[in-house]
């Protein structure tokens, strides 16, 4: 109930629209009851008495009557479809920009499929239940108060009687609510679940062809399919056995009114009319009550609904920018005692993580398989936060820097690239949608990837799941051109290369160092030739860097680096290609040799 | 435009982007709602019979209440003023007893039983469009995009949930209390009955303008949260590259015009409800008004009696009351209609890749293949390979080789049939691909891309997805093999960790390893790796090298890799260029000729040696003789 009491201020933009909408309803529930009331007058007055002349006012009063009440609704409708309709699209738009937000330990965490559920079946039932059973429930609830004390106005002790039939439906509607509102968040939850297996089978239906395995996914979405149906039958079971007692209630009290007003009019203390229009104002009556109890049903669904909104938008980022910037980045990156555990896992990843990268300085990042390269470089632009230590860009601990700001300076090419649907410029420039067409000309040099120009529309072609299809290398030679068109102070460059063929991939890394001599780079690498990119390598072991130091250097003394890098497939030091140690006059190898001579390589800080 | 091209032009899902289609056109998409509904309700067809019966059962009891209280009225009390006893009137109390029972009795029944089907059909829909899905080819599943599978599956199957469960009820109750009023409004009173349903022309031709325009209305909302649908699922999986880069404005903004045209698209319609609502309400009211005057003058020339009267307007806030309801669910009733038009447009869709219908059995597929002057282009025409004749005997390793866009990864889809040819034939050990049922096809090939998938669920789980029924000790195993055991027993829960979404718990080279495993696991005859082994380190990859002799024992293997270690396995290997194969041989003899594999080889040599360029050993065929 509190979290659909907390989307009400999303009704306060409609607050003149809402008090017309109250203001008319109320007047409509008026007319409602004056129609019958005048029925009761002309059957009590022109008829009984037999004078025409009267009648014909009478029928025009119920005439004007009539279409004033259906005017009325008419302007209800129109400004509840406003209201609510503005109400949902505000939610959502606020539900979209705090996803946006959450961290991605939230995104990590939550089945995408709970978050698209919300989005839309959630809201979807708190807009029917704002815009109609909301209104409805408080109209009902007046229709049967006035209509029950006009009861009691006409004949006091059938009045009384009415009354006290709403003393069972009081307390089986509060028995019903408790049942109703854990079977319907149980459904909610499923059909959640339900909504995650069709997002994986649609996401991976490449695996599941692949393998064959529709009927095994196929028996996935079965079991949810029938998990939500069993509980929808709980749910309709419930609500059919509440329902038919509301329409059950109403009708039996109308007989025992009937023969109680039969021998009050016996009797001479009611009249015929009276009675009449007691039994017509009772019959009224019927309707309201029994769809009460769908309304009722609706509003708790509404609840549970809003109760999963509320999780959503009451979950507070832990990644919240602070109020720093910096006057004239420069990209000095410094890890100071930095540690970092997944939210519940006993190990920390990384641990008591020293590193230093000064300012067009360059270090590898390298590691075996699962040992916290990515995360490691996902603190920077805080995609992650450390859980002890701090890192720090140009000395201010980036946690105190605004998001926007830290997360200009940083641009992270990713492994797995992620191109969204539109066109490849503006995937381009994404982190920099005011970069010339020159800038974009050379990113894409730099990344190799004049395969855009032979595009259909050439940048202008929609690519990304809803526009043509790109090989992983293709994808990830954008990805590369994305970032480093944002010209970062800061460039992680997460294993971006491993899709490429050899040509490719020697044309990219001739071209990334020039790039890198004007940034902060670090560059997660599986292979010797992409660590040649760096000044200095880093060795994560144990989830801490282990050594530091220059590539040869660490290949002459760190067996365990050794054992990384080496692509020799008998591992022992001295394999066939062991013997060219001395063997540097390479150009790429020997150009980097001479620049790694006037570099410090003391950067590691203990 | 002929019927019949027309008819061909809205088959399946084209229709779906279009906000009014012809009358024609939208015939057809009636027709083929309908034809689905029907089936769907076809297994229920007596149970719908006995529902029937007891609703009008239960409409009859509820009907016949205010009759009963106008009976009772007219009847009851004259005999009991007269001082004649109060027996008729008793009667009729007991009769209204007895009709709210039989009201509460049926309709509990029915309550049951129609939620019971309602539940069963959405059950049968979720069931058969799930499957559909799962059986359309690839190249519908890359024009369609997932995020409207998921807009299908998720978002049209509530609206016709949202139907069964609260608007099926009420348009049957309304119909059956119409109809039913209507004959008692005529049995009670001819003149004034047929005063009373004078407006009813009236009334149909306004609902039929009311539904004519909102089913264009609810077409429109269907597709507009369609495409907020996609748009949230797309941003929502690409959440980190979306912060990392500050998007969240730009998709704010996006987000927000896809909103916005949601909101707009149901304001149509809610404003339509808007005008039809009161509108009903107005000629009701009108009725009402005209059967008190004329009803008043009747009963004042004593032609009807009061309790007539009574009856009368009592029957038609009866009368009108179910047409509130009806407009109140008709915005169900078309947005589920709606739904169910896009519905059966995709179960209209057949696959491309299509099943034979009589399918060749495969005993031990052993995994020769076969291309036979095939030829393959993409939907635009461009050819991409040309024209291609090619054997791979059975257990025969080859390696395809060559830069992007040469033809590799058609090759390999060619053969797991993601596509068929356009011209000629792809055979599996002397069978066409196309005559092979999709799971022989599948258990006897199996394609691994860098794209590693990874469900919800544990590392278990999704090695096991490669042979559901798998001992934990034959997983174990085939992680054994590939060399991802070591990985999979350091994590927290061992086999037993979640991967987390879409395997965000695993790094890139991890989820290599358990697809890798998951493949080994299927066991196929023919494996083809498409860049598999992209995202190792070189201890992963040099794990999976070391374990390829024992995973490719026994079967055809196709490989491609723009890292040549794969080479050290193949027994031949294919340099691609343009859609043909322009060097085919042993890896050893390539390199010998000094052609263009020579040439790669030695680039990947210098690539992988951290002492740049120069001095390469062309010692590779001796390499391979060692490990033999």
């Amino acid at each position: 109930m509190r979290s659909l009491w907390r989307m009400k201020s999303y009704l306060r933009p409609f607050a003149t629209r809402m008090t017309v909408i109250w203001v008319t309803s109320f007047a409509g529930i008026g007319i409602a009851i004056a129609i019958p009331l005048v029925s009761g007058a002309i059957v009590d007055g022109p008829v009984a008495r037999g004078d025409t002349g009267a009648l014909l006012p009478l029928a025009l009063l119920a005439l004007a009557l009539g279409v004033v009440e259906a005017l009325l609704v008419l302007i209800r409708r129109w400004l509840l479809a406003d209201a609510v309709l503005g109400v949902e699209t505000a939610i959502r738009d606020d539900l979209y920009r705090h996803l946006q937000r959450l961290p991605m330990s939230f995104h990590g965490a939550w089945q995408s499929g709970q978050l698209l559920s919300r989005v839309t079946t959630d809201l979807s039932v708190i807009r029917r239940f704002l815009g109609f059973g909301m209104l409805f429930l408080v109209l009902i609830t007046v229709q049967i108060t006035v209509v029950t004390v006009l009861l009691f106005q006409l004949y006091w002790p059938l009045g009384l009687l009415v009354t006290a039939s709403a003393v069972p439906i009081v307390i089986t509607s509060l028995r019903f609510e408790r049942g109703y509102i854990a079977i319907s968040r149980q459904v909610q939850d499923e059909q959640g679940d339900l909504a995650t297996v069709v997002e994986e089978s649609a996401g991976g239906i490449r695996t599941i062809k692949a393998f064959g395995r529709g009927g095994h996914v196929f028996g996935a979405f079965d079991d949810g399919a029938r998990k939500v149906y069993r509980s929808s039958m709980e749910k309709v079971g419930l609500s059919a056995r509440f329902f038919t007692f509301l329409e059950v209630v109403p009708n039996i009290t109308l007989a025992i009114v009937l023969l109680l007003g039969a021998l009050a009019v016996g009797s001479q203390s009611l009249s015929l009319g009276d009675l009449v229009a007691f039994t017509t104002l009772m019959l009224q009556l019927v309707w309201p009550i029994s769809s009460l109890g769908y309304i009722l049903a609706m509003g708790q669904e509404a609840m549970t609904a809003a109760d999963r909104v509320a999780e959503v938008l009451g979950t507070e980022p832990d990644i919240v920018g602070g109020p720093g910037t910096v006057e004239r980045p420069r990209g000095h990156l410094r890890f100071e005692g930095v540690e970092f555990r997944f939210p519940g896992a006993a190990e920390p990843v990384l641990r008591d993580v020293w590193l230093e990268v000064r300012p067009g300085e360059t270090v590898a990042v390298v590691g075996a398989t699962g040992s916290g390269k990515t995360t490691l470089t996902s603190l920077v632009p805080r995609l992650h936060d450390v859980t002890a230590g701090r890192v720090t860009i140009d000395g201010h601990d980036v946690r105190e820097l605004s998001l926007p700001v830290l997360r200009s300076m940083v641009a992270t090419a990713f492994e797995e690239p992620t191109l969204f649907s539109m066109s490849v410029r503006e995937n381009l420039t994404l982190g920099r949608p005011e970069a010339t067409d020159e800038e974009i000309e050379a990113a894409i040099e730099v990344a190799q990837a004049g395969f855009v120009h032979r595009l259909p529309w050439g940048l202008q072609t929609r690519i990304g799941e809803q526009g043509m299809s790109l090989s992983g290398g293709q994808r990830q030679r954008l990805a590369l051109a994305r970032a480093v068109l944002s010209r970062p102070n800061v460039l992680v460059l997460d294993d971006t290369l491993s899709a490429l063929d050899v040509e490719t991939e020697a044309l990219v890394e001739e071209a990334l160092r020039h790039v890198l001599r004007e940034a902060t780079g670090i560059v997660v690498a599986h292979r010797a030739s992409t660590v040649l990119l760096a000044d200095r390598v880093a060795l994560l072991l144990d989830g801490t860097i282990a050594h530091v130091g220059r590539h040869h250097e660490l290949m002459a003394t760190v067996p365990e680096y050794r054992a990384l890098l080496s692509a020799d497939l008998d591992d022992g030091p001295g394999g066939p290609h062991g013997g060219f140690g001395g063997d540097l006059g390479g150009d790429l190898g020997g150009d980097l040799d001479d620049g790694l001579d006037d570099l410090d390589s003391e950067g590691v800080l203990r | 435009m002929s019927g019949q091209t027309t008819t061909r032009d809205w088959r399946g899902v084209a229709a779906e982007d279009r906000e009014e289609v012809p009358e024609q056109a939208s015939l057809v998409l009636r027709t083929r709602s309908r034809r689905l509904l029907a089936d769907l309700l076809r297994p229920y067809r007596s149970r719908i019979i006995l529902l029937i019966a007891i609703i009008v059962l239960s409409n009859a009891a509820s009907l016949s209440i205010p009759f009963l209280v106008k009976v009772g009225i007219d009847t009851g009390i004259p005999p009991m003023q007269a001082g004649e006893g109060s027996g008729t009137l008793l009667v009729t109390v007991a009769a209204i007893l007895a009709a709210a029972i039989i009201q509460a009795v049926t309709r509990q029944a029915f309550l049951g039983m129609a939620g019971r089907i309602g539940q069963g059909i959405i059950l049968e829909l979720r069931r058969r469009v799930f499957r559909h899905f799962q059986r359309l080819s690839l190249s519908f599943h890359e024009d369609y995009t997932s995020g409207r599978v998921v807009s299908r599956l998720t978002s049209d199957i509530d609206a016709i949930s949202e139907m069964l469960q609260s608007g099926f009820d009420s348009l049957v109750t309304a119909v059956l209390t119409l109809t039913g009023t209507a004959v008692l409004l005529l049995v009670l009173d001819v003149h004034l009955g047929l005063v009373a349903l004078l407006p009813l022309p009236v009334l149909l031709l306004f609902t039929r303008w009311f539904r004519r325009q909102s089913s264009i209305a609810y077409r429109r909302t269907r597709e507009t949260v369609a495409l907020m649908i996609v748009h949230f699922v797309e941003s929502m999986t690409g959440v980190r590259a979306v912060q990392a880069f500050r998007a969240e404005p730009r998709n704010q903004e996006i987000f927000s015009r896809l909103n916005a045209d949601y909101r707009d698209a149901n304001l149509r319609s809610m404003r339509l409800v808007a005008i039809f609502m009161p509108g009903v309400k107005l000629i009701g009211n009108v009725t009402i008004a005209a059967v008190l005057f004329y009803g008043g003058w009747l009963a004042i020339g004593g032609e009807v009696t009061v309790g007539v009267l009574a009856a009368f307007l009592l029957y038609l806030r009866q009368f009108y009351e179910p047409m509130q309801e009806i407009s109140q669910f008709y915005n169900t009733f078309q947005s589920a209609g709606a739904a169910l038009e896009k519905l059966s447009g995709v179960l209209e869709e057949r696959p491309a890749v299509a099943e034979p219908r009589d399918p060749v059995p495969l005993e031990r597929p052993r995994g020769r293949l076969r291309f036979e002057e095939v030829e393959f282009s993409y939907l635009d025409g461009t050819p991409v390979l040309p024209r291609m004749d090619l054997t791979i005997p059975a257990g025969q390793v080859v390696a395809l080789v060559g830069a992007t866009g040469a033809g590799k990864t058609t090759l390999a889809k060619l053969v797991a049939r993601f596509y068929d040819p356009v011209a000629g034939r792809v055979l599996l050990d002397g069978v066409d691909l196309r005559d092979l049922a999709e799971d022989t096809l599948r258990q006897a090939v199996v394609l691994v891309t860098q794209e590693n998938f990874l469900f919800t669920g544990s590392v278990a789980d999704n090695i096991r997805f490669g042979r559901p029924g798998a001992t934990m000790d034959e997983v174990a195993e085939a992680a054994g093999a590939v060399g991802a055991h070591g990985f999979v027993s350091a994590l927290p829960e061992g086999y037993d960790t979640q991967v987390g979404k879409q395997g965000g718990r695993l790094s890139a080279g991890q989820r290599q390893l358990v697809a890798f495993a998951r493949a080994f696991l299927a066991d196929p005859a023919v494996l083809i790796l498409d860049e598999a082994t992209s995202s190792l380190d070189v201890p992963g990859e040099r794990l999976v090298q070391r374990a390829m002799r024992t995973i490719l024992a026994g079967r055809t293997a196709l490989i491609i890799a723009h890292r040549l270690s794969t080479v050290e396995v193949a027994d031949r290997v294919l340099v691609m260029e343009g859609g043909r194969v322009v060097e085919d041989g042993p890896p050893e003899q390539l390199i010998a000729r000094a052609g263009r594999f020579a040439g790669l080889h030695r680039a990947w040599l210098d690539s992988i040696s951290d002492h740049g360029p120069g001095g390469v050993p062309d010692e590779v065929p001796g390499d391979r003789g060692t490990r033999g």
